[in-house]
């Protein structure tokens, strides 16, 4: 092991500038977009054309290819966001509280996605909109904390005082998430006979988790591709004042008349 | 250490009772939210006797949230707060000092409040004992784990319904306990568990929450 690499070669933390990492996050946003709609196109060929109709839930069940994937990405892009929260917190590096902020909205997204497939799915499958599920609960709760998340940065116009308080407040919700699901779960139970059923999974055909997998892949990159393009912007907001920012306005404002 | 603690507590105490008017005025909401209930759902006494738990509960959070600007809000208008982050007694133990001065003169009224409610709403002795004691062992936390939000808020525009927004969800599981000890009492079930978890959430909240707003008035003043 040796400390050399970081002085003669661009190591990690080359990419936690704004400056190097811009360009770089404009190429692989290209690409995570490309990926993501070849790998939605075909796990929604699969999902609606190939994957067998369910016995007992019919073609409603069909929904699942985009619920959850959409559910998956919700939670875990609660963690990648209070990751790099906590990597903004810690090491102070501007570029992942700005990453942490880009992530959040995608966040939020997914969460609505996933409670709003969840009732539709709901509603031909147990007959209701909505029951108070300790899953349905608990997931719209974790809506509310990136609801909470997004208003707190919001109303902070000081863009170091909005990364270090949103910081704060995602590890407090990391820690408070485990205790509010189980809460919710004990809670349900003891309030209403487990009437709905999620957790017995009926063993699933090959293509339906083919279908899922390529879909929960497809999701992967779309988040992906949005928080980059995302955390672009906020890098062009946040260094508008800086030189290279200047000299790349410049460029995309010459680039149209020189080609005429 | 804890002469801090006692200093911290004794000064906000007085603060409070020289401004009687902020201490009454939050139990005060706190009633009138209650007595709204049986006025909204109907008088039947079996009713009330079923959700008397939740909304005593629900309208406890919303006091505890409602006064919650009070816990840093003047000390930081007049530089107070500034002095308390430069002393160089810790910043945490000050915090400590100022969520319990809070509890003692918004959640220590509402609890002993509760014993009325408890009577309004037709509870048998049992279950308002059950409902004082679940509100004695929770409101503390409310105050702990509200004092996050009412330190990362400091000095925003539109900070109190921001404080609510932030703070409401991390209430989640000492509503569920908190109320649901009383319904576990008047359904005849065991209520140990519960107790034991609002502790545990006491224990918990008390040892890493003043840390935690520690970091965060450091964040808001900075």
């Amino acid at each position: 092991m040796s400390s050399v690499g970081i002085s003669s070669r661009p190591g990690l933390m080359w990419f936690s500038s704004p400056q190097t990492f811009f360009p770089l996050a404009g190429r692989m946003t290209a690409w995570f977009f490309a990926l993501a709609a070849v790998l939605a196109a075909g796990g929604l060929y699969i999902g609606f054309f190939v994957a067998p109709t369910d016995a007992t839930q019919g073609e409603s069940y069909r929904i699942i290819f985009i619920h959850v994937p959409a559910a998956w990405m919700s939670m875990f892009l609660y963690l990648m966001m209070a990751f790099w929260a906590a990597v903004g917190l810690i090491m102070n590096t501007r570029l992942s509280s700005m990453m942490a902020s880009a992530i959040a909205p995608t966040g939020a997204l997914m969460t609505v996605l996933a409670l709003i497939t969840g009732s539709l799915w709901g509603r031909p499958t147990w007959g209701t909109y909505w029951v108070w599920d300790a899953r349905l609960t608990s997931e719209l709760v974790l809506l509310f904390l990136y609801l909470g998340f997004l208003a707190l940065q919001a109303a902070i116009d000081d863009p170091r005082r909005a990364d270090k308080a949103g910081a704060l407040l995602a590890l407090v919700g990391v820690v408070n998430v485990p205790i509010i699901y189980f809460s919710v779960q004990w809670w349900n139970t003891l309030h209403q006979g487990s009437s709905v059923s999620l957790t017995r999974s009926p063993s699933m055909a090959a293509t339906m988790l083919l279908g899922m997998l390529l879909m929960a892949l497809a999701f992967w990159c779309y988040s992906i591709a949005a928080a980059l393009h995302r955390v672009r912007s906020i890098v062009l907001e946040r260094e508008k004042r800086a030189e290279w920012v200047r000299e790349l306005s410049e460029r995309e404002l010459n680039a149209p008349r020189g080609l005429k | 250490m804890l002469s801090v603690l006692l200093q911290v507590i004794r000064r906000d105490l007085l603060l409070a009772i020289r401004q009687k008017s902020d201490v009454v005025n939050t139990l005060f909401f706190f009633v009138v939210v209650v007595t709204m209930v049986p006025l909204g759902i109907g008088p039947e006494p079996a009713l009330l006797r079923d959700v008397a738990a939740g909304v005593v509960w629900v309208a406890a959070l919303l006091a505890a949230i409602l006064s919650l600007p009070r816990l840093f809000a003047n000390d930081y208008a007049d530089g107070t707060l500034e002095q308390m982050l430069l002393s160089a007694e810790p910043l945490s133990l000050i915090v400590l000092g100022k969520a319990l001065a809070h509890w003692l003169v918004t959640g220590l009224p509402l609890t002993l409040m509760a014993i009325v409610f408890g009577v309004l709403f037709d509870l048998d002795w049992n279950a308002t004992a059950v409902l004082v004691a679940s509100l004695a062992l929770g409101t503390p936390v409310l105050s702990l784990i509200g004092s996050i939000g009412a330190a990362l808020t400091l000095g925003l525009r539109g900070g109190g319904v921001l404080t609510s927004l932030l703070v409401l969800p991390l209430y989640i599981p000492v509503l569920i306990f908190g109320a649901g000890s009383v319904n576990a009492a008047i359904s005849g079930v065991g209520i140990t568990a519960y107790f034991l978890l609002l502790g545990a959430f006491l224990l918990f909240t008390a040892v890493l929450m003043p840390w935690a707003v520690a970091v965060a008035l450091r964040i808001s003043i900075e």
